[in-house]
């Protein structure tokens, strides 16, 4: 079944699968980000696939020159009871990708925590709010140029 | 329909006449909205969730879950520390099973490193498993019962969930704070005052949940309460990405054990729980029928509980034993080493996914190589499951909501991470 899914993917979408690997068992597949919206779809409606469950989306700071961000989506399918791990590098001057939110509804507050801890913008988002953090808040905590102690100031204390 | 447009303007002109400089009548009192702020210090809230719910009366129109007053940075923390380290901290995250946290974590690492435990450590790490389960759904079904008036069936339920916590307090040393397992083991063995305290503990325990059920399942209040409030669909379900009691109450009937198996569960004899109605009270009852099984499987467990070592035999990589270390050589470098650097896993990332309490526990770890993980996400289901209440609520009164919060029974260590 695994190695198949990528094929799939390119029959269907020539040239979107970047890399596929397996490690410990976890099949990954790197997709472009253009297309991200209707390989999650297609995912979701075959009827051999159906990555009907969307278990995790979070982003990732590779902290390197290219592709400095990754959003990485976990998606089970009920069906077959197996997980496929989907990656997409985005780079750091344009962090942006499509939300899946319509495909799975449950991306909505996944995608708020990765654009909080990582300022990843999804664009068609219902909802871009910061999903811990106050919505005022200047910086991204899980970038890797976050200090671990916190910025000093960065959330006001009550006036005397 | 003109009949009623007069008998109302009849009606409005009897109260209009009634308004002097005292008394000034509304007539639709309803007619404007209203901003409820519920939380985040709120008892029926579970911790520290805040819902800003709009009414129009009693009836809500619509809801926004606000998150974060318990953000710890969990997932940052990690990063900053090595494998070994983090133990403590995934007793923080779901505070009411901590067992099974330990587990999650030490599981998703090992997968990581590539270890396997000894056949008695995975029996122990099962026990422990279900007793969290036990111990994690007691409190749910008691304080869902608490928030619709039944008082009595949360202090049993804490009655018998203190009986868990003495067996913990013999097993792991503490109550609450467990932090018992370790990379490729335990930290301690499993003794026969455990065994003996465990018997004693299910030899009562199914006719203590018949004494909860029938304070319950026959209570006219309870059910009505109950009944039909905090529906989702199952296509909804599905959808929003639940796990756990509430999907399994939405009649899908996912449960990790079965699915994607860990540990020994493949030799163990236990049903999944199914429920199809999925409102609150499905949601319970699944519960309720879970430690049934979670019972079935703690006395499989206990009587297949093989003898053995309880640490993987990787000296590089799997801490020795206290005691050794201060008598020994080699015992004392690989401490030294494992204390400051860390276990060396591959560079690679793995996902382990398990079924806790609440739904799919999971943890995805980024290694680079080095003794701290590079990145580390928890995957919470309390987080996930809490963005049903918005479908949840649509509609209900807005005495439901608490309800709605005690079916899904969030732990807000968990989801704010």
């Amino acid at each position: 079944m695994n190695p198949l899914i990528p094929e799939k993917l390119n029959s269907r979408f020539p040239g979107v699968v970047e890399k596929s690997d397996e490690f410990r068992g976890d099949l990954v597949i790197n997709v472009g980000r253009e297309k991200i919206v209707d390989v999650c779809r297609f995912l979701r409606d075959d009827q051999d696939l159906a990555f009907d469950l969307v278990v995790d989306l979070c982003g990732v700071d590779m902290y390197r020159p290219e592709k400095r961000f990754e959003v990485v989506y976990h998606l089970y399918s009920l069906k077959n009871k197996n997980y496929l791990r989907l990656k997409v590098g985005l780079d750091e001057e344009d962090p942006t990708i499509s939300s899946v939110t319509g495909v799975w509804s449950g991306a909505n507050w996944l995608e708020r925590e990765a654009y909080d801890m990582f300022g990843i913008t999804f664009t068609d988002h219902p909802d871009l709010r910061r999903m811990y953090m106050p919505e005022d808040y200047e910086y991204y905590p899980l970038r890797k140029d976050f200090p671990l102690m916190g910025v000093p100031d960065s959330i006001p204390l009550p006036q005397k | 329909m003109p009949a009623r447009t007069a008998e109302d303007s009849h009606k409005s002109q009897i109260l209009t006449a009634l308004e002097d400089q005292d008394t000034s009548i509304i007539l639709d009192p309803l007619e404007s909205e209203m901003i409820l702020n519920m939380g985040p210090q709120h008892p029926a809230t579970h911790g520290v969730l805040r819902i800003l719910v709009r009414l129009d009366g009693e009836t809500i129109i619509g809801c926004v879950p606000e998150l974060g007053y318990l953000h710890r940075g969990y997932e940052k923390i990690a990063e900053n520390c090595t494998y070994h380290e983090f133990i403590p901290h995934t007793d923080r995250l779901d505070y009411l099973s901590p067992l099974s946290n330990n587990v999650a974590y030490a599981l998703a690492v090992e997968k990581l490193v590539g270890i396997e435990v000894p056949r008695r450590a995975q029996y122990i790490r099962v026990l422990c498993c279900e007793m969290a389960r036990i111990a994690s759904h007691l409190v749910a079904v008691g304080t869902m019962a608490m928030d619709v008036g039944a008082l009595t069936a949360l202090l049993w339920t804490f009655r018998e969930r203190e009986n868990l916590m003495d067996i913990y307090d013999v097993l792991t040393g503490a109550r609450f704070t467990t932090s018992y397992t370790r990379i490729g083991g335990l930290s301690q063995d499993w003794t026969d005052r455990c065994t003996e305290m465990l018997r004693e503990f299910l030899a009562k325990f199914d006719a203590d949940l018949a004494e909860i059920e029938q304070l319950l399942y026959t209570n006219k209040i309870f059910i009505d309460r109950c009944e039909n409030v905090g529906y989702i669909s199952k296509e909804d379900a599905i959808s929003l990405g639940m796990t756990g009691p509430i999907l399994r109450a939405a009649g899908v009937p996912r449960d990790l054990r079965k699915d994607n198996p860990y540990l020994v569960y493949p030799e163990l004899d236990f049903e999944v729980i199914t429920f199809t109605e999925s409102d609150a009270l499905a949601r319970f009852y699944v519960r309720m029928e879970e430690m049934k099984q979670s019972a079935r499987i703690l006395r499989q467990a206990l009587d297949k509980l093989p003898t053995g070592p309880i640490n993987a035999n990787d000296t590089k990589r799997v801490l020795p034993k206290k005691e050794r270390t201060y008598t020994r050589m080699e015992e004392l470098i690989h401490d030294f080493m494992l204390i400051n650097l860390g276990v060396d896993p591959p560079v690679g990332e793995v996902y382990q996914g398990t079924e806790s309490s609440k739904g799919e526990f999971g943890f995805y770890i980024i290694s680079d190589g080095t003794g701290q993980p590079w990145r580390m996400k928890i995957r919470s289901p309390s987080m996930v499951n809490l963005s049903a209440i918005p479908v949840m609520a649509k509609g209900a009164m807005v005495s439901d909501i608490v309800v709605i919060i005690g079916s899904i029974d969030p732990v807000m260590g968990e989801a704010d991470k």
